[in-house]
């Protein structure tokens, strides 16, 4: 993952970066040395590149949620987004009937995989016109959003799953499966494409304007629209990239399970949010990285599948993982409380120190965290 | 003429009237903001049964002392002794059961709730079942607005209530807390003659049953009416106390401005260029709804190299337009040119482009990216300059951070250091140099010195004549008469929307100027002029 390291996030290794990245990566190591003295097949080569196969299509959506968290949104439709696209590509690949001819199209592999992801980019930037344009809460439009990709993919199937992506020799649309489903290096498609996005997003949060537009828009959006931050642009083009990233994770899902069917990828939206909180971003917008967002998507992934390698039953699972999120974010918020009062304390000992300064009227809408407060100096 | 009450001073010791009367005493009361002192060791009484008013431009620490007395704030160092008896008010809830209450300056209300729930907010007369007693509460509210003379229905929503009855709810609530201190912060700015006239029959009221009265205003003749005790701040410092029959409008303006302000910009060469900025009848819509104009048909010039100053009271509509030729705000009617270039259909990015950008009133809330460094707020609105082969060029961003930190001399660390670690004034001139980066030809400011220490302010406005001198066209918004006097090259004067008068600084006298705003009457009144 070093690769993703970046100037933003090299600039925040301070004291309080690496607490809030360590102390997923403390999570992460944790998790590994349990499970691997419980069950000594947990670190087999195998068995890693399969887990880590896991974690790359929720990693992938987590990159785009990520986006959209930093400026203070939230997307729920990712994982409908992801059936649709799924479907889409598996309808393709059974052959598009052209109304009022007896005529079916059979477009090429990588024109089926070009109009997926179009779809899924489609699904986002209408999000995006929502939220940016018509000032429909985040939360609502993508609530909405949620319900209707679903019910789009269930109209496209009838409920029933496509099968048939082998497609033929014939037809020359053969290719699907096998390249989706290769291991170019040994290692998995979907571990490429997530190793992809993650330097692909972490150039574009870290070395364009776009990227530091974000953080300014999800820190204080009033302010980065009068700097002539053009906020509803950043605002449209997130949903957007979620969305293709949801549309690529549905593609790669298609391909994992030989099969597109309606409800691929529910609930995924869930597990996305949590591998961004984990990975130390903040809820209200502002602050995240990448880096933290991949160890987040680890940590659920890893704990997921040593669960089941260890048996425990499946209704455990769900508590000890939802136990995992709740202590990550109480334990960032803790984190943060105390390192306010050490600011405070500094204050009172010490006037010429330097600390923040506020107006009484703090910034709208928040609880500011007092990120990067502890330059060590 | 001097009672025995001392002479103004700052020091408690000289105090000699009966412990008795003072139910409220401030010990040695200082305030940081980070490098910046609010307050400075501020001893302060408040005596029952009596008006004190606080005196002293913006910033001078007024309102910050009343925050710390309603337990809004805590003070860095001192103490607050009630009664005799040291207290430590931690928040406003605990104010208000030691019986202090504040009427903000700002409203605090809930619009979505009615008149009633908001005035018991939080302290919801209960039945014996533990619901809420409606009646009870209808009844006490309807005594209150007959106290005021309002006829408002308790069930209507606040929403639904001009500003100044919102104003009148606001007191309203103070006195159904029974409060024994009332802390009054500019409570007239939205009132009209009627409403201030009802007002001071409620304190006279209220003082005859013995509750104590801090009132603040900047509407200094209504202020010193209303006085028993006058208390004067200056820079953070209580500079003077007297008794209200030895003061008069001339003493007090003395005393809130001192010895005359430290710096003084007025050059005699003034080579303008051509005319940068050109506002032509605009009107602006209150947002505050109402139907109201919050700017009604304004109409004046900047040239290039000029420094405009628009002085006026708070509520005159300058914030709104100077927001509105930013592009944050739609004009109603009326036109803004750049140059040869209309504004009006423009958005706020492409007027920077363009060259005219604004520095916000309120620095937290709108000119700072708190999560962000010194450098990246400063780079914010330009970084496309610093581009190469569609990738932020990192040596071209930092280096331009570098030169601008020093041309607007920023004390900082580090431009990666936070910028919530600069003090008032740094902050400001990070905002600042943010918008000179973009190369502005005509620069907006509201407030520019607003909470910032006076050395800041000498540097803030050299900044801005160097660079009226290599042609930028400044316009800015004040409150603080001595600065428009000696930072400006043309003095406008708004009032209730209108710019009423224009004034030459070198040839104007601070008592003409505040007469036009409507601050003082000083002119027609008998008490003559000042120094």
């Amino acid at each position: 993952m070093s690769e993703t390291t970046s100037t933003v996030a090299r600039r925040r290794i301070n004291l309080n970066g690496l607490l809030i990245e360590g102390r997923a990566l403390i999570a992460l190591v944790l998790i590994i040395i349990i499970f691997a003295s419980l069950s000594p097949n947990y670190l087999g080569i195998d068995n890693l590149i399969i887990m880590t196969r896991h974690v790359a299509m929720n990693a992938i959506l987590a990159i785009g949620m990520l986006m959209v968290i930093l400026n203070g949104g939230i997307d729920l439709s990712v994982g409908s987004t992801v059936g649709l696209t799924g479907v889409v590509a598996g309808s393709l690949l059974e052959g598009l009937q052209i109304p009022f001819l007896d005529v079916f199209a059979y477009p090429a592999v990588w024109v089926v995989i070009v109009i997926s992801l179009a779809v899924g980019m489609g699904i986002g930037y209408i999000n995006g016109i929502l939220i940016a344009r018509l000032k429909v809460a985040p939360f609502i439009a993508t609530l909405g959003m949620l319900y209707i990709a679903r019910g789009i993919a269930l109209l496209i199937t009838n409920g029933t799953p496509f099968s048939r992506l082998r497609g033929e020799e014939a037809l020359g649309n053969t290719g699907f499966l096998p390249f989706l489903k290769s291991s170019p290096l040994g290692l998995p498609m979907a571990v490429w494409v997530m190793v992809a996005f993650a330097i692909a997003f972490a150039i574009v949060l870290t070395k364009t304007p776009f990227g530091r537009w974000l953080y300014a828009t999800g820190s204080n959006e009033r302010a980065a629209e009068l700097s002539g931050v053009p906020v509803k642009k950043v605002q449209t083009r997130i949903y957007l990239l979620a969305g293709l990233c949801a549309g690529a994770v549905g593609l790669l899902l298609t391909a994992d399970l030989s099969s597109a069917t309606p409800s691929g990828g529910e609930f995924f939206e869930l597990n996305a949010i949590a591998a961004v909180v984990i990975g130390g971003a903040a809820l209200s917008g502002g602050r995240g990285t990448i880096r933290g967002t991949l160890i987040g998507a680890f940590v659920i992934g890893f704990l997921v599948d040593g669960l089941v390698i260890v048996g425990v039953s499946q209704f455990w699972q769900q508590i000890i993982k939802g136990a995992v999120i709740i202590i990550a974010v109480a334990l960032d918020q803790f984190q943060q409380t105390l390192q306010k009062r050490r600011a405070v304390k500094r204050v009172s000992a010490d006037g010429k120190t330097s600390e923040p300064s506020r107006t009484a009227q703090s910034a709208p809408g928040e609880e500011k965290p007092l990120v990067d407060n502890s330059v060590d100096k | 003429m001097m009672t025995d009450f001392g002479t103004p001073t700052t020091d408690t010791d000289t105090d000699t009237d009966t412990d008795t009367d003072i139910v409220l005493r401030a010990v040695d009361i200082t305030k940081r903001y980070g490098a910046t002192e609010a307050l400075k060791g501020v001893n302060f009484e408040v005596r029952r049964g009596k008006v004190t008013v606080l005196f002293g431009e913006n910033g001078a620490g007024k309102s910050t002392l009343m925050k710390i007395l309603a337990g809004v704030e805590t003070p860095s160092s001192g103490h607050l002794e009630l009664d005799g008896r040291v207290i430590s008010v931690a928040s406003p809830n605990e104010a208000v059961d030691l019986g202090i209450s504040i009427i903000h300056q700002e409203l605090n209300l809930c619009a979505n709730l009615s008149v009633r729930d908001n005035i018991f907010i939080g302290r919801e007369l209960r039945t014996a079942w533990g619901s809420i007693d409606y009646a009870a509460e209808r009844r006490v509210v309807l005594g209150l607005m007959e106290r005021l003379e309002e006829k408002i229905d308790p069930n209507t929503l606040v929403a639904d209530l001009r500003l100044g009855q919102q104003q009148i709810i606001e007191i309203a609530r103070a006195l159904a807390a029974d409060a024994r201190i009332l802390i009054m912060d500019e409570p007239t700015s939205a009132l009209s003659a009627t409403e201030v006239e009802v007002l001071f029959k409620v304190i006279t009221d209220l003082t005859d049953n013995g509750v104590a009265i801090v009132y603040i205003s900047h509407h200094l003749e209504e202020a010193i009416e209303v006085s028993d005790y006058a208390v004067v701040f200056r820079d953070g410092e209580l500079v003077a106390k007297e008794a209200a029959a030895n003061i008069d409008l001339p003493w007090v303006v003395g005393k809130m401005v001192g010895h005359a302000a430290e710096y003084d910009f007025r050059d005699e060469e003034r080579n303008y260029g051509d005319v940068a900025l050109s506002v032509k009848d605009v009107r602006i819509v209150d947002t505050s709804g109402a139907g109201r104009l919050s700017v009604n048909g304004v109409s004046f010039d900047v040239r290039e190299g000029e420094i405009v100053c628009l002085y006026g009271l708070m509520g005159a509509g300058r914030t709104e337009l100077v927001e509105a030729i930013a592009g944050r705000e739609p004009i109603a009617s009326g036109s803004v040119m750049l140059g040869s270039t209309d504004l009006k259909p423009l958005s706020i990015e492409q007027r920077i482009a363009r060259g005219i950008g604004l520095v916000p009133e309120d620095r937290q809330r709108d000119g700072l990216v708190q999560l962000m460094s010194v450098g990246e707020n400063m780079s914010l609105a330009s970084l496309t300059s610093a581009v190469k082969s569609f990738f932020l060029s990192r040596g071209t961003e930092d280096g331009k951070i570098a030169d601008q930190v020093r041309d607007v001399r920023v004390k900082t660390a580090g431009a990666r250091a936070p910028i919530t670690s600069l003090s008032g004034g740094n902050q400001q001139k990070v905002v600042i140099g943010k918008m000179l980066m973009t190369g502005p030809r005509v620069l907006l400011l509201d407030e520019p010195t607003r909470g910032i220490d006076v050395g800041a302010k000498g540097e803030i406005f050299s900044l801005l004549f160097r660079e009226a001198k290599k042609g930028l066209a400044v316009l800015y918004v004040t409150s603080e008469i001595g600065e428009a006097l000696t930072a400006s090259h043309r003095i406008l004067v708004m009032s209730k929307g209108r710019v009423v008068r224009e004034f030459d600084p070198s040839i104007s006298t601070r008592e003409e100027v505040m007469a036009a705003s409507g601050e003082s009457e000083i002119g027609t009144s008998p008490i003559g002029a000042t120094q």
